[in-house]
Formats: structure tokens, C-alpha cells, sequence
């Protein structure tokens, strides 16, 4: 494949020496010259200086040939630009754009950006997976369907312990996919199953209802 | 009518105070407070410290309500992405966008953003002067 990356920092960077060890032919597009320079070093041939959001820089590089263009810069504003033009101008048919701003992640989705990557989202799931206090983490969102798979773990002296799930009052769109406890198998939970202390729970749900199946399971 | 205009460069502030003084109420947005010297004395409308791209300053400053939203910032990308939200996520009514690169500009004129690039204009208007 032809990829096309926008952005030579960091991410432009590593993300281009994986993309170039899978075998494709890939291009970065940097405006800073010594970024450029260190990449050239290292890599070869593989960077041209520009702005990649302007047409002209795009259309010196092939990109109507491009099968994917990936913006990485710091500036969400700039990614969706470069994004936009490769898309409408060009006819990439694969734009990725990443965002720092998470609220940006639908407005880019109904301007026609085809995946978005929200650097900030994946940094705060990872650290509220090492915060133990935090009784929700976000395993994996499946965006087309608007779900998302949580998992849930009942603090200690809560006050759904004892409780069956019947008992709770569980949102409509949130299902319970698994109970693992401390001491026993992994098991799919029933009306009859009882929360203890420690367990974790797997659960699928919309985002509009996290809060109130946190709630519902853990009295938080 | 209510305007907002992104930006109070030289441009936007003249435009803020003409549009003011015409009687329109006018709300002027920029994410460095100094720029808002650029005022006249006379500006009766409001100046607002944001950032134009971002959802929630936008609200701040009314657009809801806005019936014309106008991008003036410096940056190209800044001015076309705070457009589309004005005209996609807040349906204003009427938005007009600033863009310096002429092939940017023809760009998102196709793509239905009200874009004018003063490259263009100036070199237009240099060029009549010259030739007369």
C-alpha cells in the first residue's frame, strides 16, 4: 500500500518505521526542515518538506495514488484539513486522522474523516486502569454499534455486596457478559448471581449508560 | 442581526466595530486577550476570551443563536475547522471563512463553506491598479 503520512514528530515518526517494516511504501510530509533532515537520515528517502494540507505539497507527492493518508500532527485542526483535502480533492479512500480534543472526534466522524484516534482517550484508559480506586475501565469500544465493553469491579463495603443482579437496577442497553471473583471460575452471570466484594464484571453497554451501570452495580 | 466573529486581528476588530456600528449585535472571539486593544472605544458589542474550535467556548459566545458566524483568524486550518462547526454542529445560518491559500479556498468553496481568499483579492486589485 501507498500510505501517506502527514507529520514527521514523534507518532509520524514510529509510525512510519512500523508502517516502512510491513512492507509498504510510505511517505511522511513535515514543514520543519530539521525534523525532515533526521528522518532522511535514518530512513532514507521517505520525507518531503511541505504542509501537508496544502493541495499542491499533496498533489507533488502522488496522493492521488495514495491508498491511505494518516494526519498525526500535534494540531487537530491541521489533521482534519489535510484530511479533507486528501479526501475530496484526491480521493483517498482511507483518511485517519488523530485528535487530541475528544469532544473533536464527531465533528471530524460527520465531516467524512473515516477513523479518528483520540490520543488523549487512549492515554486516559490506560491510566484509569492502573488507578485501583477506579471502579470503572473501558476494555474496547465498538464505535459502529455505539457499545462499549467495561469492566466493573465491586469496591470493597459497597452497597450492592450480597446483592443478586436481579436486585439491581440495571440500564436497559447494559448487559452483564461475565462475573470472575477472587476465588472462583469465571462465570456468566444469572438473575440468581450474587455480587461480592473484589469481583469484576464484564459488561456491554451503550456510553450513554455507563454512569448508571457503574452506579447500579457498584451504589457509586 | 447576531454576528460572531472569530478572531479580532485588524480585520476582524474593523469589522467588529462597522458591524456595531450598523447596529447589529456583534460578539468578537479570541484566544489571546491582548488582541482585543484592537477595539475601538466606541465597540458597544462584546469581546470574548476562547478558542474558536473548541465546542464549548463556541457556546460561550452564543452560537446558538448566531445568525452569521465569520472565521478571521490568522490560520487557514483554524478558520476552516471552527466554520464547519459553526455550519455542521450549530447549523448557523450563514458562515463565511477566511482562507489565505487560493486552492484551499477553492476547495472548500466546492465543499459549500462561503470561503474568500484575500490572496486572490489583493493580487485582483494590485493588478486593476496597475493596468488601470
Amino acid at each position: 500500500m501507498y500510505i501517506i503520512v502527514i507529520g514527521g514528530s514523534r507518532v509520524g515518526y514510529y509510525l512510519t518505521k512500523a508502517l516502512l517494516d510491513e512492507g509498504h511504501e510510505v511517505l511522511i510530509i513535515e514543514k520543519n526542515a530539521a525534523f525532515c533532515n533526521t528522518i532522511k537520515e535514518e530512513m532514507g528517502s521517505v520525507c518531503v518538506r511541505g504542509d501537508g494540507c496544502e493541495a499542491a505539497t499533496l498533489e507533488e507527492v502522488g496522493t492521488g495514488r495514495a491508498d491511505m493518508l494518516v494526519a498525526v500532527t500535534g494540531d487537530d485542526e491541521d489533521n482534519l484539513v489535510a484530511c479533507q483535502v486528501a479526501k475530496h480533492k484526491f480521493n483517498v479512500p482511507r483518511t485517519i486522522a488523530r485528535i487530541r480534543n475528544p469532544q473533536n472526534e464527531a465533528l471530524f466522524k460527520k465531516l467524512g474523516i473515516d477513523v479518528t484516534v483520540s490520543t488523549t482517550d487512549i492515554i486516559l484508559e490506560y491510566i484509569e486502569k492502573e488507578v485501583p480506586t477506579h471502579p470503572l475501565t473501558h476494555l474496547l469500544t465498538l464505535s459502529e454499534q455505539d457499545l462499549e465493553i467495561v469492566e466493573i469491579r465491586i469496591p470493597p463495603a459497597a452497597a450492592t455486596v450480597n446483592k443478586s443482579v436481579k436486585e439491581l437496577p440495571l440500564p436497559k442497553d447494559s448487559k452483564l457478559a461475565l462475573v470472575i471473583s477472587r476465588d472462583r471460575k469465571p462465570r456468566i452471570p444469572t438473575p440468581n448471581t450474587v455480587l461480592r466484594e473484589g469481583d469484576q464484571i464484564v459488561a456491554l453497554t451503550s456510553p450513554e449508560s455507563e454512569k448508571k451501570l457503574r452506579a447500579a452495580l457498584t451504589g457509586i | 442581526m447576531k454576528i460572531i466573529i472569530m478572531g479580532c486581528g485588524r480585520v476582524g476588530a474593523q469589522l467588529a466595530g462597522l458591524l456595531d456600528a450598523d447596529g447589529h449585535t456583534v460578539t468578537v472571539l479570541d484566544n489571546d486577550a491582548y488582541s482585543f486593544r484592537r477595539l475601538a472605544p466606541t465597540f458597544g458589542g462584546t469581546a470574548l476570551f476562547g478558542n474558536g474550535i473548541d465546542e464549548e467556548a463556541l457556546k460561550k459566545s452564543g452560537i446558538e443563536e448566531a445568525d452569521v458566524f465569520v472565521s478571521m483568524t490568522q490560520g487557514d486550518n483554524r478558520n476552516v475547522m471552527a466554520a464547519q462547526i459553526a455550519k455542521h454542529i450549530f447549523n448557523v445560518p450563514r458562515v463565511i471563512c477566511r482562507i489565505y491559500d487560493p486552492l484551499r479556498q477553492e476547495l472548500y468553496d466546492t465543499l459549500g463553506l462561503e470561503a474568500f481568499s484575500p490572496t486572490t483579492i489583493f493580487a485582483h486589485l494590485v493588478q486593476e491598479k496597475i493596468e488601470g
